[in-house]
């Protein structure tokens, strides 16, 4: 199972019951379990609602939405059922987060939901758990038979006269239905190709019903924010930027890891305190914020907090958490390159600025980082990055358009030393043949 | 699991993939049973299957070696680790040993990141892997 680190600078939130054999239901209710949703069943939903809004929650999932104010949309009357759908389809690379919480802490996200549940007036939610998450489906399957047995599931959740039923829910490999419309579509049943909003999925969701969709992260963040209050969470960041968050370390650092630190921690500290510096002794090259989709950040711009919004401010996002740190030994036009292979491979194919546009960038890339560009080939690469940009049917398009854009702005020489047929200038002499196209 | 859902058709997606480590690859008359017992035609089900990258149509080695090379593996030796692979186990991506134990491929990222380069075979995580480790792994899977 993934390893656990720690580091002084950390405060556990979301993290606290981590390494503590809390998918045990009795040892998940010693440490504070169940508490929360039991004091939301004393509660007016709007009172929930307007908790977790002022606890400045936002979506942990990249997006970063407020979370009371994405509740809040859900219609008090509702002529199909209201849904709540956990989505633990974590694959935007960089992040292995959620990953943890449902190894270590299953039941925070079961008890998140149902909080959800009561605040929008639902009776049922599903969690999607990714298809390779398969050991840990089992352990989420285990922990909500569990909540059954004890009478936290199911009709008259502890003796409350609520219902509230919770279903487990595997994918199949699938980048693209973390999306959450996309999401949607494969839990009933089919293609993950997202949907035309509006209307949003608080209105109209699966099977036609308003439907709740967040993060597990998030939804684990919940039943603490129930228990300690929306002021303390909302203070624990800066303004607006409430709570904790899971950042996963990863790349040519000393000590990659998962590590819960206060929103608006810095990003620079976090990578030399915290996750060690680089390894080798070599020097910071860019670092990819907050998972794949995030414009990157060059070794200049890391004194940045880590928030929301100031990460929009620096011109990229706080995104997923899930931060990659890339030394100078790396060529970026390779980096560019495997990176739209991969928003390539799991385009779902639907729009045609998408389709088109990352199969040809990943082709012209891919020809580039062999030796074979020519000098317009790089702005053509930025200009048709910045036309996918906003037209393309869900934010995948913009997911594959914002990193491109920033590697292409930022390293540009890099791409001009690998004209005129010159060789990679960072690939070691008789490297591999650039890796084949996946099918 | 299809009291879980108002539509019988939801189930499709987590029941595509226990058939197939049932039966090891989704064949017609696996889909077509399944197709029956949702009330969809082969066709809806196929065009279901070819989405999703976990499931295959075609018989697979007993041990599926899934090689991470997104960029946080790619870093941490990813993409000379799948070289070795291909090496050692003498196949490409998508390609299956002759005598069936192993079957490889290039995946996207797995979820491992913290703790690169990452393989998965079949559903099984090693994690924090060099070329001697997972010749080792490989090994222990070949002598069951």
């Amino acid at each position: 199972m993934a390893s656990l680190v720690s580091h002084p600078d950390e405060v556990k939130v979301v993290s606290k019951r981590f390494g503590k054999g809390a998918t045990d239901v009795d040892r998940y209710l010693e440490l504070d379990g169940y508490k929360a949703v039991q004091k939301a069943l004393g509660m007016q939903p709007d009172a929930i609602v307007n908790l977790v809004k002022d606890s400045g929650l936002r979506g942990r999932g990249g997006a970063g939405f407020n979370t009371g104010m994405k509740w809040s949309f859900v219609p008090k009357q509702s002529s199909k059922p209201k849904y709540i759908l956990c989505n633990g389809d974590e694959s935007e690379p960089g992040t292995c987060k959620d990953r943890l919480i449902f190894e270590h802490d299953p039941h925070a996200v079961i008890e998140g939901v149902v909080i959800a549940g009561i605040a929008t007036g639902s009776h049922a939610g599903y969690i999607y758990v990714r298809g390779e998450y398969r050991y840990l489906l089992e352990i989420m399957q285990k922990a909500i038979k569990d909540a059954y047995a004890r009478g936290f599931l199911g009709k008259n959740i502890f003796g409350s006269g609520y219902d509230f039923e919770v279903y487990w829910h595997g994918g199949a490999g699938a980048y693209e239905v973390g999306e959450e419309s996309a999401l949607m579509e494969s839990l009933e049943g089919k293609r993950g190709i997202p949907r035309i909003r509006p209307p949003f999925p608080a209105v109209v969701g699966l099977w036609g019903g308003p439907t709740v969709i967040n993060n597990a992260e998030t939804l684990a963040s919940v039943p603490h924010i129930l228990l300690g209050g929306a002021e303390w969470f909302s203070k624990l960041g800066p303004p607006k930027n409430g709570g904790t968050r899971l950042f996963c370390l990863s790349g040519h650092l000393n000590r990659p890891g998962v590590y819960e630190l206060p929103m608006g921690y810095n990003l620079k500290k976090m990578i030399y305190e915290v996750g060690g510096g680089i390894t080798n002794g070599r020097a910071l090259k860019a670092v990819v914020p907050g998972g794949s989709s995030c414009p990157i950040l060059t070794a200049g711009e890391i004194d940045v907090s880590m928030d929301f919004d100031s990460m929009m401010k620096a011109g990229s996002m706080l995104g997923s958490g899930g931060l990659v740190v890339v030394d100078d030994t790396t060529c970026m036009v390779k980096f560019a390159l495997r990176i739209m292979k991969f928003y390539q491979h799991e385009s779902c194919g639907w729009c045609i600025p998408c389709r088109e546009g990352t199969d040809w960038l990943k082709k012209t890339l891919t020809r580039f980082h062999a030796g074979g560009g020519v000098k317009k080939d790089i702005d053509n690469i930025q200009y048709l990055s910045e036309n996918m940009l906003g037209r393309t049917f869900c934010p995948l398009g913009d997911a594959a358009a914002m990193p491109t854009i920033s590697i292409v702005k930022k390293f540009r020489k890099e791409f001009e030393d690998h004209l005129e047929g010159r060789p990679c200038p960072f690939e070691k002499a008789g490297a591999a043949e650039p890796a084949e196209m996946m099918a | 699991m299809l009291t879980h859902y108002p539509t019988k058709r939801s189930v499709l997606v987590p029941t595509l993939l226990y058939a197939q480590d049932e039966v090891g690859y989704l064949n017609h008359d696996v889909i077509h049973e399944i197709a029956q017992r949702l009330d969809l035609t082969d066709l809806e089900v196929s065009n279901v299957i070819s989405y999703y990258s976990m499931l295959t149509t075609k018989p697979r080695g007993k041990f599926n070696v899934q090689v991470c090379t997104n960029i946080a593996c790619m870093l941490r030796g990813g993409e000379e680790l799948l070289d070795h692979c291909k090496q050692k186990l003498g196949i490409g991506h998508k390609g299956t040993t002759p005598d069936g134990t192993f079957s490889l491929e290039e995946v996207e990222c797995i979820g491992a990141c913290s703790w690169a380069p990452a393989v998965q075979v079949n559903y099984e995580f090693h994690e924090n892997l060099t070329v001697e480790k997972m010749d080792r792994i490989l090994d222990r899977y070949k002598q069951n």
